[in-house]
């Protein structure tokens, strides 16, 4: 029994998969947008994807060049911070282990600043961008991704809160030690572990 | 970094600001001054532990020392917000904790640059925040409230709104009525268009901060259209309200 309850609250909905559910999340099935502000519209023919800061030889691709790297399927769980968590996900996209096989990292780099259209930036620790766990996002449920969801590309990193999955992803910067991105600069967590529940600052 | 604790507010008052509205006063025993524009987390326990966490703009200006006013839509089958209208009464404790945001928030630096505020019905409780600290800081620069509700009934603030409109000639109160308009209406009758924030825009000298917030569909489309219409993205600030998905 908790110590301290809302009298005559309970539970509104079985969730069928509670153990799936981070705490303080709820499970929705729509797909909330959630973007500081207006949705940038990005032309194809002007896209590009880049890989920068600390290693030997930045590269980068044009969207018809992005495409034609080896794509796979993806099903996850995500979490956003405004607390709706949505499960079985679909994606296709690149595995950033294939962006990686392109470049020669310096040793010295520890995390990653991505950036996007528009400006926006989140920061990851290298290692969870790799060995599977993150991915450049381009079809979503079988359509190509809507510009308010990140189209056409946005990074995707199921296992932090959903705000490190940059929209309309530009580029990673590679680099030595951690520097807080947009809504970390804001207050919001260096890191995000949803299953800590680590939303703001103050909760790292 | 501190911290932002949970603490058992206490709550003061109840106002039923329109059928499907109510204000909630919690008096809170560590109060912390907030930009207006931010909202606190609201926690709810089960006896059997289980719990359910959600976002609550501050609706109350800083100046209001000691307590916050949330204003809370009852929303069909919502699970806290049923909670909250239907089994919380003056005097019953609710956990919450904040302030929390660090990017929706009109700072006292902008207060000699034009504001332009756009709502779609719950919406408001944000901007309302940082009307009510404009009135009391008495700043002077050319505000607009563009308020989009469906009926009369759903004017959240409505009175208070015109009052101020009445009493500060920089700031202008525009509605607009998607479903029904009052009897006698002549103005805005329609959803937020392209049409109607040409001629909101057209009121500014220079371009304005903006401020957005609502249901998603209504935030996405006024954020890109303001950006079509040539205010900077930098200037557009927006928060999208709940899971109505596209
Ligand atoms: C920063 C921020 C500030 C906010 N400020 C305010 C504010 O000032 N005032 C305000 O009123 N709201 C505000 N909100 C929205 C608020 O946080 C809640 O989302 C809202 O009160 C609804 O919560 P609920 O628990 O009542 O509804 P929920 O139980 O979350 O349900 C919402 C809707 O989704 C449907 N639904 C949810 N889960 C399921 C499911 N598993 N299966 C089927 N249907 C489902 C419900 O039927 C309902 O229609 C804010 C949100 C954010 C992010």
């Amino acid at each position: 029994m908790a110590s301290f309850f809302n009298k005559g609250f309970g539970r509104k909905r079985e969730s069928v998969s509670s153990e799936r559910i981070p705490p303080g999340q709820y499970e929705t099935r729509d797909f909330p947008v959630l973007t500081a502000g207006p949705t940038p519209r990005i032309p194809l023919t002007t896209w590009s994807f880049a890989l920068e800061g600390l290693i030997e030889t930045p590269i980068q691709w044009s969207w018809e060049q992005f495409n034609a790297l080896p794509q796979q399927s993806f099903t996850n769980d995500i979490h956003c911070v405004t607390k709706w968590s949505k499960l079985d996900t679909h994606w296709e996209g690149v595995s950033i282990d294939t962006l990686l096989e392109h470049v020669n990292l310096k040793p010295e780099a520890s995390h990653v600043m991505a950036y996007s259209y528009g400006d926006y930036t989140t920061n990851i620790p290298l290692d969870d961008l790799r060995h599977g766990k993150a991915f450049v996002g381009l079809r979503f449920e079988g359509q190509p991704l809507a510009p308010e969801h990140g189209g056409p590309a946005r990074l995707v990193i199921p296992h932090l809160y959903f705000w490190k999955s940059a929209k309309w992803i530009k580029g990673l910067r590679f680099m030595e030690g951690d520097k807080p991105g947009f809504w970390e600069r804001g207050g919001y967590s260096m890191y995000g572990d949803p299953w800590k529940e680590q939303r703001y600052r103050s909760d790292d | 970094m501190e911290k932002i604790q949970w603490q058992i507010a206490r709550v003061k008052a109840i106002v039923q600001e329109t059928p499907h509205v109510k204000t909630f006063t919690l008096h809170l025993p560590q109060w912390i001054p907030h930009l207006p524009g931010q909202h606190y987390d609201l926690r709810l326990t089960a006896e059997d532990g289980y719990q359910a966490e959600r976002s609550y703009s501050i609706a109350s200006p800083p100046e209001k020392t000691g307590e916050i006013d949330l204003t809370v839509e009852l929303i069909e089958d919502g699970e806290v917000s049923s909670y909250l209208h239907e089994g919380i009464e003056p005097g019953d404790p609710l956990e919450v904790r904040g302030p929390i945001g660090g990017y929706f928030v009109w700072k006292d630096n902008m207060a000699n640059e034009p504001l332009l505020l756009i709502a779609g019905g719950s919406g408001v409780v944000p901007l309302m925040a940082m009307l009510r600290h404009r009135a009391k800081i008495g700043a002077a620069n050319p505000t607009t409230l563009l308020f989009s509700v469906r009926t009369a009934d759903d004017a959240i603030y409505r009175d208070e709104l015109e009052q101020l409109a009445k009493q500060d000639s920089q700031f202008e109160l525009i509605l607009t009525f998607t479903r029904k308009a009052p009897p006698g209406w002549t103005g805005y009758q329609r959803r937020v268009d392209q049409a109607m924030l040409t001629d909101v825009l057209k009121r500014f000298a220079s371009h304005p901060n903006g401020f957005v917030c609502g249901p998603t569909l209504l935030v996405e489309q006024v954020a890109n259209t303001l950006s079509d219409l040539g205010l900077p993205s930098t200037k557009i600030r927006t928060e999208r309200f709940g899971p109505t998905g596209t």
